[in-house]
């Protein structure tokens, strides 16, 4: 009761601002083909994406999979009036007509990744009444127009990273097919990031989003009890829990009985326990030369000869894990896996 | 670039004609699919961009369309993918149409095929970062008169897997061509239904692999200067297990001793150089009807997996084998790896056909094998006695008393509702 007032007093207040359009244009959003630039959805009411339309909420997750130290800004529409069912392992199941925006964007320093941000590419899933659909858009260098590029793009990108190197890279955005690369869940695509427990903390707004979200109307069915990921950054958690956490965003999407990794029987989810499937004295399948000459996936104790650190800690095609979404190493995620694998007995 | 547009354009008026440029090597007819009646296939033109307006062709396809690639060698510097179903991606010849990929950036592999139905017929692929071809879980699937490649010795810094059709039914590999795998040319895995026929695979560590998969046929293919010939694998700890029913029938297999380039690790890698056909944990295999030359170690190697596991549905031992009217001529000259100190008690060299002669694992029960060898005396055979894993060199006590099995009689037919 107190949440549906408060979604009540969240419209009447969005509705008090200046004139805002209406939110987003459905019959874009549910057309069969992909519009030809992201303003057509109108999901922002300003060319270059800044301001969210009238129901489309900005989220983010416990923890990001990593991406080239890219700035990540997630946003979510549900339609008006729908909701999306509460699931408590898998991702929210969304109504048709939901939209979710992920801009990829860049500072010169991403120390400080807010001073000079430049949009490099927004994803969107859209699902429609047949399953997602995952499109790939590029921002141009005025940031006033993101097109729709089905066979992504390749762009050069310079900039300081978080650890104050200085980097260069062929930061590649993803082709349509790519997206599905990364999202197939069987025959289906899905979105990755919107499960509960890895929304489950205080989004950019200050609240927690799976109250919010409630408290909005755009989530129904939450139980009492929601879990949590632990938040790899949080020094004062376990070692184990924080590489399993971060294995989990990072690697279990394709990493999974459904996803585009089945075939390798690594499944690196947060909640398998087969010590097998995690890799732990499991040989390579496919690995052919990412093995690194390892003879086993995780080998307890040994962070130097397990084949999940050689293949992290690689930028080299063929090598490196995940296979798409990265030109960079990232090292702090290299060091938490190692961490764990050393103190494995 | 005036020729080039010549020549594409050409290339799109025989695909017009109905697939005239198709060549089926069994002799079945070429096709016409409806989408090609009804429309000419656009073909793509040579010059700027072409990886991009390829993607992007391959992206935004019509189920059941065809996409011509002109001639000329294209450079790419990310993996292609496919997922629309139905279509089929075709070049002017393995000659003529080569996507070179020493420049790749990204992705597994050169090109990622995910839907059904699909057929890829006259190219080459070159050069890939990591594997040539991915076809996974992509049912009814037709290679035709491709080639994959990489140039130059082999080399452990090569991909792993030329052709790799994966979690499909029904996979068709036929009249292509793999060279320079560091682990298999053609390499089926997790698969029900596959043909692999009329195929040349050489200079892999593994020409050809059919792994933890069913109902296969190795058909006609010439498989030489590998590090091991054909090799019919059952492996633990994968979604799919118990690898049975595979015939391999009619192939050349010849002086694969080409040294095991495989990284360590991977399973290919205990391959001895110069082993014609290798069996190992799978269920239900005929080897009939090929021609064995000068394989170093030995023609057939039947073997358990000799590796350690925990996985309790897995089955570690080979089981109803039957070899029957193969020929052999100068193997076992030179054996090679774990197989070599086997060789030195038996006076250096091994006979044709070889059993490790494991028949439990650890302190299990003995379990039935069922080796059926039906062939003239005159071909040699070793059981090596081996009794159990892991395994014991000074325990060996070699046997050449034929194992005494039966045959296992007709083999389950495969069905392939796409053959053109």
């Amino acid at each position: 009761m107190r949440a549906a007032f408060l979604a009540v007093l969240v419209m009447m207040l969005s509705a008090c601002g200046q004139h805002q359009a209406a939110g987003p244009d459905m019959d874009v959003v549910l057309a069969e083909a992909p519009a030809r630039t992201l303003a057509e959805y109108g999901l922002f009411t300003d060319a270059s994406a800044r301001q969210p339309a009238q129901g489309v909420v900005p989220y983010d997750l416990i923890n990001p999979l990593f991406s080239d130290h890219a700035s990540k800004h997630r946003l979510v529409y549900v339609p008006d009036g729908k909701a999306a069912d509460y699931r408590a392992d898998e991702v929210m199941e969304f109504p048709v007509g939901t939209v979710l925006v992920k801009t990829f964007a860049f500072a010169p320093d991403m120390r400080a990744p807010d001073v000079g941000e430049r949009y490099r590419e927004t994803r969107l899933l859209i699902r429609k009444a047949d399953g997602w659909a995952a499109y790939p858009y590029v921002w141009n260098e005025e940031e006033t127009e993101a097109r729709y590029s089905p066979a992504g793009a390749w762009l050069e990108l310079a900039f300081i990273d978080p650890a104050g190197e200085a980097v260069e890279i062929d930061y590649r955005v993803p082709n349509q097919n790519q997206c599905k690369t990364c999202h197939q869940m069987g025959d289906a695509i899905e979105p990755i990031g919107p499960k509960a427990r890895n929304l489950n903390h205080q989004g950019p707004a200050g609240v927690n989003q799976i109250e919010d979200w409630s408290a909005r109307g755009m989530l129904t069915g939450v139980p009492g009890d929601v879990p949590a990921v632990p938040d790899i950054t949080d020094a004062s958690l376990s070692v184990p829990e924080r590489a399993r956490a971060y294995l989990d965003i990072n690697c279990a999407h394709c990493h999974r009985a459904e996803g585009s990794a089945s075939n390798s029987g690594l499944w690196l989810g947060w909640e398998v326990s087969d010590p097998v499937k995690i890799g732990i004295g499991k040989h390579p399948t496919a690995a052919g030369r990412g093995s690194g000459d390892a003879i086993y996936v995780v080998a307890p104790g040994a962070p130097e000869a397990s084949i999940l650190t050689y293949r992290m800690n690689s930028d080299e095609a063929g090598i490196a894990m995940p296979e798409l979404g990265r030109a960079l190493i990232d090292g702090d995620g290299v060091e938490l896996v190692r961490e764990w694998i050393a103190g494995m007995d | 670039m005036r020729n080039l547009l010549i020549a594409a354009a050409s290339i799109s008026v025989l695909a017009a004609c109905g697939g005239a440029d198709e060549t089926v090597a069994d002799g079945a007819e070429p096709g016409s699919s409806v989408a090609e009646a009804d429309a000419p296939a656009p073909t793509l033109e040579a010059g700027a961009d072409f990886q991009e307006r390829l993607q992007t062709a391959l992206i935004l396809a019509e189920e059941g369309s065809t996409i011509v690639m002109p001639a000329g060698t294209f450079e790419m510097t990310d993996g292609l993918t496919l997922d629309v179903h139905g279509v089929t991606l075709r070049g002017a010849s393995q000659a003529q149409t080569i996507l070179n990929f020493s420049q790749q950036r990204g992705s597994g592999e050169g090109l990622l095929v995910t839907s059904d139905d699909v057929t890829l017929s006259d190219f080459t692929i070159q050069e890939t970062k990591g594997d040539g071809i991915k076809s996974k879980g992509a049912d009814r699937i037709i290679y035709r008169n491709i080639k994959v490649e990489w140039l130059g010795d082999p080399d452990e810094a090569s991909g792993a897997y030329g052709i790799y059709p994966v979690e499909s039914s029904e996979v068709l590999v036929e009249a292509s061509y793999v060279r320079g795998a560091s682990d298999a040319g053609i390499y089926v895995g997790q698969s029900d239904n596959i043909v692999v026929r009329d195929n040349i695979a050489e200079y892999n560590v593994a020409g050809i692999e059919i792994e933890n998969s069913t109902n296969a046929l190795v058909n006609g293919n010439v498989v030489s200067n590998n590090t091991g010939g054909i090799l019919v694998f059952d492996l633990p700890d994968l979604p799919v297990m118990g690898g049975n029913s595979t015939i391999v029938r009619n192939n050349a297999i010849q002086n694969n001793n080409t040294r095991n380039f495989a990284p360590p690790g991977n399973i290919v890698a205990g391959v001895p150089s110069g082993t014609g056909v290798i069996i190992m944990a799978n269920d239900k295999v005929l080897v009939k009807d090929n021609r064995f030359e000068n394989n170093q170690t030995a023609d057939i190697l039947i073997t358990a997996y000799s590796q350690e596991f925990s996985d309790e549905d897995y089955n570690p031992l080979p089981r109803n084998v039957e070899i029957t009217g193969n020929t052999y001529d100068g193997s076992g000259e030179n054996p090679q790896g774990d197989l070599a100190q086997f060789a030195s008690i038996m006076g250096g060299k091994l006979p044709p056909i070889v059993w490790d002669g494991v028949t439990r694992w650890g302190d299990e029960e003995n379990s039935e094998i069922n080796i059926f060898i039906d062939e003239p005396e005159s071909v040699g055979y070793v059981n090596l006695g081996l009794g159990s894993y892991p395994i014991d060199v000074s325990a060996a006590a070699p046997s050449m008393d034929r194992p005494g099995g039966e045959s296992i009689g007709a083999m389950p037919g495969i069905v392939l509702s796409r053959t053109e």
